[in-house]
C-alpha cells in the first residue's frame, strides 16, 4: 500500500532545500548571471551554519544552558554569511572580472563542496574538542520544532504544520521572489538588466550593482537549503557528501518552472517525492532495482527539457542576456 | 543668437578605444528651440561624441556645459536628470517587457502602471504619436518600436533630444511624420541633434549643421548657408562626385526566374505570398521595401536556406537549360554549376565569422575542395591576399580576426570573396548598411563591375535614392506581396515610396 | 572646483590584442599570487611555515618515483577527459556530461569483462571491450547531441543530468554483478585470469595510459587545427548562421562531434578499468569530467597548453592531498586549494582583456 500520508511530508521535507536552491538560482539568473556555483553556494550555507552552531554549542557549560533565541539566530548569521561571500566571489569574478559564468560557477563548486566536506571532518581537529562527532542535536531541535498543535489535528496537522520554521521561511521566500520579480520596480529592473543590460543601463539602472544584489541574495536563499538540510532534515548531523547533487537538481528545477518561483513550490515538492520515490515502491527483496528507481527525478528533469524546448512560448524563455558579460563599452 | 546661452555646449572631448581614437577634443554647441543635424562618415566619432552626452560612455578628456554651468555626466543617470535623453539607432528595448514597462524602466517610486499608463496616453495625444502602452515590444514594427524610445525620453521630461539616425528604418512617409513630430518640439523649445547622413533630410529639417570627420570637429554653420554638396566635401575632407554611374545593360537575358513564391517563417507567419518576378543577366534588380517586408526571405530563399511552401524558382542557364532551386541546399545548388552568391545582410553573423582571420573566412565556401581530410589554407591565403589587394581593404594583416576590421572593409572581404567564385547571379542585402561614402562608392563601383560581366545582379537596398541611380528595375515589396515593379531610369521616389507603403501604390478603397 | 570628487577614481577600456608571452606572464603571476595565498590559508590551518608546505606540496607529485607515475597516470587521464571534451567545447556545446560518458564507458568495459570472460579468449574479450567502452560513451554523448540539434534542448543540463543516470545504471549493476553477494561491491574483476586486463608495457602499469593520451593528444591537436572536420566545429561553434549559409550542415556537425567527444570519454573508461584499476564503481572517473570542463577552458582549448593546465590541477591535487595527509586534515582540503587558485586564474583573464585606466592624471589636466 502506497502510505499518502506519510509519504508526502517527506517528500515536502525533500523538497524544501531544493526550494531554496531554485529560488536563489531563478533571481539569480534573471539578473543574467548562471551561477553554477549554486551546489557549492549549499554546501557552504549548511557548513557555515554547522561551524556557528558548533562553536555556540561548544561554549556553553553544559547543553541545558542552550538559548533558543541564540541557538537560532547564530547559524542563521552564519550561514548567510558565508553564502553571501561565496555568492560575493562569483559576483567579483563574473560581473567585476567579466569571467566565464560557467567555468566560475564549476570552480565555485569543487571550492564549496571542498570547505564543506573539509570542516566537516577537520571541525572537531581544528576546534580541539574532545567530542567524537558533529552531531547538533540541541540547536536542530530549535530548527526541527514543528507549529503548534501539529499532531494535534490530525491529517492536517502532518501535512501542513508537521514542519521546521525553515520550510515555511522557504515558501515565504519563493513567494515573496515571486511577487518581487512580477509587481516591483525592483523586479522590472533587474528582469531587463537579465534580458538586455544594454538598455537597462540606457535606462539609467546601476546593471553591476543590481547583478551584485541579485546574485549575494540568491547566494542566501540558496544557502539557507543547505542549513535547513543540515539542521532540519538531518537533525543536525553532518556527513561528508550526504547533501549529494541536490544543488543541480536546484538548477534544473529553475528550468522545470520556467523561472517563476511560485511554481517552484510545487515543483519542487514534486522533485522531492521522486528523490524518495525509490523508498515507497514495493521491490522486495531486490535490491538493484532501487538503484534504478533513483534515477527517475534526472529522467524527469530530461524529459521536462526537452518539453520546454519543444514549446517556444516567449515568456518561457531564459532571461536573453543569461551567461553572458556585461561591458558598457562593448564595441 | 550668440548672446543666448547653449542648451548643451561640449568643448574638448576626447575619446579613446584601446588605440582607437573615436573622438579627438571634439566640439559641438547647441541652443533651446533649434535642430541640429550631426554630420559624418561613419567612424568619425558622431554617436561615440553623443553617447558621452548621454553617458553611456565617459570622456577621457574635456568638458560639458549644460546651459552654460559646467556638469559631470558619468551615467544616463545623469544625463536625465539634467534633461538630456538619447534615441540609438539600435533601439534600446527589452523585447519580452510592453511598451509602458519599457517607457518607465530606470525610474524611482512605486510601481504604478496604471498611471503610468495615463502619462503616456497624454504625452501622445500631444504629439499626435500612435501607441498601444500595453503591447510587448517583440510584436511591434519598428517605426513603433521608435515610437516608443521618443516617449520614452519624453516621459522622462528630457528637453534636450538626440535621435541617432532615426530615419534608417523607416518609410519616406513614416520620416515625413516623424520630421513633423521633431519640428513640432523644436517650437516648444527643446534642443534637438539629430544624427544622419542622408543630405536631403539634413536640408529640409535642421536649422544648423555641425561636422565631424575622423573624430575632430569639422565646422558649424547655419544650414540655409550651405548645400549637400558642400557638406558632403566637408565630411569626406575632399570634392567627391555624388552620381552612381549605371551603364545600359548589354543584352539581358532571363536568369532566375521565380513564380508564385510564398514562404512562411517558423511561427507560421507569411513572410512571402505569391512573389513572380524575372532577373535578368548584366542587370541590377534593385529590391526595395520598408525593412522586414521579406527582402531577407526572398534572397534566402533563392540561396537555398529558406524553405518555401509554395513556387518556384528557377535557374536558366546561357543555353536555355533550366533548372529547379527549391528543395536544394546551398551545397546542392553549388554541386549543379549554379555559381550563386550570396552578401547577407548581417555581415559579422552570417556572412562572415567575426572571430575568424581573413584567410580563414577565405576558405568558408571552399574549404571542402579536395578528397584530403585536411584543410588547404595556401589558396585562400592567395584569394585574400588578392582581395587585400585589389579592393584596398586597410587591414593589419591577413592573419586579422575580422571583427576587428571597420564596417567597411569588413564588406570589402565579403563582397570580395563572393565575387572571387566568379557567380552567374550576385544576391547582395544592404550592401552599403553603415558604410561612408567612400567605401560605399567602392561597393557600387564592383557591383556594376559584376553586372558589366554579365551577372545577375539583385540588389536588396533601403536608400531609394541609391536604389534609383543604381537600378536597371525596381521591384516594390510590401508586406511580403509584389506591390509593382518599375523602371529604375524612370520611377519618382514619391511613387516607389507609396508603393512600399500600399500595394500597387494606390490606395485600394 | 570639487570635480575631481565626481569623477570616477579609474574606468576600464577594451585592450586590443596582446601578445601571447604577456598573457601567460599574467596567468602565471596569478598562479604564483594562488599559491601565496593558498600557503597563507594552510599556514593559519596548520601552524607549518610556508617553505615545509611548499616542500610537501612538491613531495606529493615527485617525492618517489611511484609517485611521479601516479601523477603521470593521473594526468594522462585528466588530460583524455579533458581532449574529449574540447571539441565539443569549440563548438560552443557545453558539454559537463564527460563524468557520465566516461562512467558509460567504464561500464562498457566492466560488462565485457565480466560477461565474456568464459566465452571469448582473452584478446577478443579485449577488443569487444574497446568497441563497446567507445560505443557506449559516444551513445552518452550523442543523445543530449540529438536533442540540442533538433530542438536546441539546453546541453548544459541534459548533459549533467545523463551523468547521474549513468551513475545510477552502474549502482543497479555494482549490485547485479555484486562479488561476494551482499558486498554491493564488484571487487577486482578476474582477478585471477586477469582476463581482459590491458597489457603491460615496459614493466610500468601505466604506461600504456600515458602513451596512449599522448598519441591522442597529437590527434587532437591535428584534428582541430588543420582537418576539415576542425574547421567545421570552429565554424558552427563560432555562428551556426554562418554554417548553414555555407552549406554545412549543423545538426550533423553537432551529433559528429558529440560522438566523438563522448568517444573519447569511453576511451578514457576503457583505460581506467581495463588498465588501472581492473574494477567497476559509481566514483571511478572521479569528478574528471567537471574538472576537464576548467583543464579545457585554461588552455583556451588547445590540447597542448592543456597538458600544462591538467599537470597544474593534478599536480595541486597530489600536493594538497599530501599536505592534508601529514598535517592530519581531511582530504577535501585540496578541493579548497583547488578552488582558489581556479578563482586566481579565472579572474586573472580580465586583466589580459581589459586595461585599467586611472583619470587623476587627466584631472590634473584640465586645471
Amino acid at each position: 500500500m502506497f502510505d499518502l500520508i506519510s509519504f508526502i511530508p517527506r517528500a515536502v521535507v525533500q523538497g524544501i532545500p531544493l526550494l531554496f536552491g531554485s529560488t536563489g538560482e531563478t533571481l539569480t539568473e534573471k539578473s543574467g548571471n548562471l551561477n553554477l556555483g549554486i551546489p557549492g553556494v549549499m554546501y557552504i550555507g549548511g557548513i557555515c551554519g554547522v561551524i556557528g552552531a558548533f562553536l555556540y554549542e561548544q561554549s556553553l557549560p553544559s547543553p541545558a544552558e542552550i538559548n533558543g533565541f541564540l541557538a537560532v539566530a547564530i547559524p542563521l548569521c552564519t550561514c548567510l554569511l558565508g553564502s553571501l561571500l561565496a555568492g560575493f566571489i562569483y559576483c567579483f569574478l563574473t560581473v567585476t572580472l567579466r569571467a566565464n559564468q560557467n567555468v566560475t560557477g564549476l570552480a565555485l563548486t569543487t571550492f564549496g563542496v571542498g570547505i564543506g566536506n573539509f570542516f566537516g571532518g577537520s571541525l572537531i581537529k581544528l576546534s580541539g574538542s574532545a567530542v567524537p562527532s558533529i552531531a547538533l542535536s540541541a540547536t536542530s531541535a530549535y530548527f526541527h520544532r514543528p507549529l503548534p498543535f501539529a499532531d494535534k489535528l490530525g491529517v492536517f496537522g502532518k501535512l501542513f504544520l508537521s514542519y521546521g520554521f525553515l520550510a515555511y521561511v522557504a515558501v515565504a521566500v519563493a513567494l515573496i521572489v515571486s511577487y518581487v520579480l512580477r509587481h516591483t520596480r525592483l523586479g522590472l529592473h533587474l528582469r531587463a538588466v537579465g534580458e538586455n543590460p544594454n538598455t537597462a543601463d540606457a535606462a539609467g539602472i546601476n546593471v553591476g550593482r543590481y547583478k551584485y544584489a541579485a546574485t549575494c541574495i540568491g547566494s542566501m536563499i540558496a544557502g539557507l537549503g543547505g542549513l535547513y538540510y543540515v539542521m532540519d532534515y538531518a537533525s543536525g548531523v553532518w556527513s561528508n557528501n550526504a547533501f549529494g547533487d541536490r544543488g543541480w537538481l536546484a538548477i534544473a528545477l529553475v528550468i522545470f518552472t520556467v523561472w517563476r518561483p511560485n511554481i517552484g513550490v510545487l515543483a519542487s515538492f514534486l522533485f522531492g517525492g521522486l528523490y524518495i520515490l525509490h523508498m515507497y515502491i514495493p521491490s522486495g527483496m531486490n535490491l538493484a532495482v532501487k538503484e534504478l528507481y533513483k534515477m527517475l527525478p534526472y529522467v524527469v528533469t530530461i524529459i521536462v527539457l526537452i518539453f520546454t524546448s519543444l514549446r517556444n512560448k516567449r515568456e518561457s524563455q531564459p532571461p536573453a542576456s543569461l551567461g553572458l558579460p556585461y561591458f558598457r563599452e562593448e564595441r | 543668437m550668440n548672446q543666448k546661452t547653449p542648451a548643451v555646449r561640449m568643448r574638448n572631448i576626447t575619446k579613446r578605444f584601446g588605440p582607437v581614437l573615436a573622438n579627438d577634443r571634439a566640439e559641438l554647441t547647441i541652443y533651446r528651440g533649434e535642430i541640429l543635424a550631426l554630420l559624418g562618415e561613419n567612424g568619425s566619432g558622431k554617436t561615440t561624441l553623443m553617447n558621452m552626452l548621454s553617458g553611456i560612455y565617459y570622456p577621457d578628456e574635456g568638458t560639458i556645459e549644460i546651459d552654460g554651468r559646467e556638469v559631470v555626466i558619468r551615467s544616463p543617470k545623469d544625463a536625465f536628470a539634467l534633461g538630456i535623453g538619447m534615441i540609438h539607432q539600435h533601439f534600446k528595448l527589452v523585447d519580452v517587457l510592453t511598451a509602458a514597462e519599457n517607457i518607465i524602466l530606470g525610474l524611482e517610486g512605486r510601481l504604478d502602471l496604471r498611471k503610468s499608463t495615463e502619462k503616456i496616453r497624454a504625452i501622445c495625444d500631444l504629439y499626435g504619436f500612435e501607441l498601444d502602452p500595453q503591447q510587448k515590444v517583440y510584436d511591434m514594427s519598428v517605426s513603433e518600436k521608435q515610437t516608443v524610445e521618443i516617449v520614452k525620453v519624453l516621459y522622462r521630461g528630457a528637453d534636450i533630444l538626440i535621435l541617432d539616425e532615426p530615419t534608417a528604418v523607416l518609410t519616406p512617409q513614416e520620416a515625413d511624420r516623424l520630421f513633423a513630430v521633431l519640428r513640432k518640439m523644436r517650437d516648444d523649445g527643446k534642443a534637438i541633434i539629430i544624427i544622419t547622413h542622408k543630405m536631403h533630410e539634413v536640408e529640409s529639417l535642421s536649422d544648423r549643421v555641425t561636422v565631424l570627420r575622423d573624430g575632430r570637429y569639422v565646422c558649424d554653420m547655419p544650414t540655409a548657408s550651405t548645400n549637400a554638396q558642400e557638406m558632403t566635401d566637408l565630411m569626406v575632407g575632399r570634392s567627391v562626385t555624388l552620381n552612381i554611374e549605371r551603364p545600359e545593360p548589354k543584352d539581358p537575358k532571363p536568369r532566375i526566374e521565380v513564380n508564385g513564391l510564398t514562404v512562411r517563417n517558423e511561427e507560421g507567419i507569411l513572410r512571402l505570398s505569391d512573389v513572380s518576378f524575372t532577373a535578368n543577366s548584366g542587370e541590377i534588380l534593385g529590391i526595395a521595401g520598408i525593412s522586414g517586408s521579406g527582402q531577407k526571405e526572398l534572397l534566402e530563399a533563392i540561396a537555398g536556406l529558406q524553405p518555401t511552401e509554395k513556387g518556384t524558382i528557377t535557374y536558366i542557364e546561357d543555353d536555355g537549360t533550366r533548372e529547379e532551386l527549391i528543395g536544394k541546399d546551398p551545397l546542392k545548388i553549388a554541386a549543379m554549376g549554379v555559381s550563386l552568391s550570396f552578401v547577407p545582410e548581417d555581415r559579422l553573423g552570417m556572412g562572415l565569422v567575426a572571430n575568424m582571420d581573413l584567410t580563414d573566412n577565405m576558405m568558408l565556401r571552399s574549404f571542402r575542395r579536395g578528397h584530403s581530410l585536411f584543410t588547404d589554407r595556401n589558396t585562400p591565403r592567395r584569394v585574400a591576399q588578392n582581395v587585400v589587394d585589389e579592393l584596398e581593404v586597410s587591414t593589419p594583416g591577413l592573419s586579422t580576426p575580422v571583427r576587428r576590421l571597420s564596417g567597411g572593409n569588413v564588406q570589402k572581404v565579403l563582397v570580395g570573396r563572393e565575387i572571387t567564385s566568379a557567380p552567374t547571379v550576385l544576391l547582395t542585402a544592404y550592401a552599403v548598411r553603415g558604410l561612408d561614402i567612400n567605401s560605399s562608392y567602392t561597393i557600387y563601383d564592383l557591383i556594376n563591375r559584376q553586372k558589366k560581366d554579365g551577372v545577375a545582379v539583385i540588389y536588396v537596398g533601403e536608400d531609394l535614392d541609391v536604389l534609383l541611380e543604381l537600378a536597371d528595375r525596381i521591384l516594390v515589396l510590401c508586406g511580403g506581396r509584389v506591390s509593382g515593379i518599375v523602371d529604375g531610369r524612370t520611377a519618382t521616389k514619391q511613387e516607389v515610396g507609396l508603393m512600399m507603403t500600399r500595394v500597387g501604390g494606390h490606395s485600394n478603397e | 572646483m570639487n570635480k575631481e570628487l565626481h569623477e570616477p577614481l579609474f574606468h576600464i577600456s577594451k585592450r586590443g590584442a596582446v601578445r601571447w608571452y604577456v598573457s601567460w606572464l599574467i596567468r602565471c603571476s596569478a598562479v604564483v599570487l594562488a599559491l601565496l595565498v593558498c600557503a597563507l590559508i594552510t599556514m593559519l590551518m596548520t601552524g607549518e611555515n610556508p617553505i615545509r608546505i611548499y616542500a610537501t606540496i612538491i613531495n606529493g607529485s615527485f617525492g618517489t618515483p611511484r609517485k611521479v607515475w601516479v601523477l603521470l597516470q593521473n594526468i594522462s587521464m585528466l588530460l583524455c577527459v579533458s581532449l574529449a571534451v574540447t571539441p565539443a567545447f569549440r563548438m560552443r556545446f557545453w558539454n559537463v556530461g564527460g563524468e557520465g560518458q566516461a562512467l558509460a564507458g567504464c561500464f562498457g568495459s566492466a560488462a565485457c569483462m565480466i560477461l565474456l570472460r568464459n566465452v571469448l579468449p582473452n584478446w577478443a574479450v579485449i577488443c569487444c571491450m574497446v568497441v563497446a567502452s567507445i560505443a557506449a560513451g559516444a551513445l552518452w554523448g550523442a543523445i543530449p547531441a540529438i536533442f540540442k540539434a533538433k530542438w536546441n534542448t539546453n546541453e548544459t543540463l541534459f548533459t549533467l543530468m545523463m551523468n547521474y543516470i549513468a551513475t545510477q545504471l552502474v549502482a543497479y549493476f555494482c549490485v547485479v554483478w555484486e562479488t561476494p553477494k551482499g558486498s554491493g561491491q564488484i571487487g577486482v574483476i578476474n582477478s585471477r585470469t586477469e582476463i581482459g586486463w590491458l597489457p603491460v608495457v615496459g614493466g610500468q602499469k601505466y604506461l600504456l595510459n600515458i602513451i596512449v593520451v599522448a598519441v591522442l593528444c597529437a590527434l587532437m591537436y591535428v584534428y582541430l587545427g588543420y582537418s576539415k572536420h576542425g574547421y567545421e566545429i570552429a565554424v558552427v561553434g563560432e555562428s551556426e548562421r554562418t554554417a548553414r549559409y555555407v552549406g554545412i550542415k549543423v545538426d550533423r556537425i553537432i551529433i559528429r562531434t558529440m560522438l566523438l567527444s563522448g568517444g573519447i570519454c569511453g576511451l578514457a573508461g576503457l583505460l581506467l578499468v581495463g588498465s588501472t584499476n581492473h574494477t567497476l564503481t559509481t566514483t571511478i572517473v572521479g569528478g574528471r569530467g567537471f574538472t576537464a570542463v576548467m583543464v579545457s577552458w585554461l588552455a583556451k582549448f588547445n590540447p597542448v597548453w592543456m597538458i600544462l593546465t591538467s599537470f597544474l590541477i593534478v599536480f595541486l591535487e597530489r600536493g594538497a592531498g599530501e599536505i592534508s595527509t601529514n598535517f592530519g586534515l581531511n582530504q577535501s582540503f585540496a578541493d579548497i586549494l583547488t578552488g582558489i587558485i581556479l578563482f586566481f586564474i579565472i579572474g586573472s583573464d580580465f586583466f589580459i582583456n581589459y586595461r585599467l585606466n586611472f583619470r587623476h592624471a587627466a584631472g590634473k589636466e584640465i586645471k
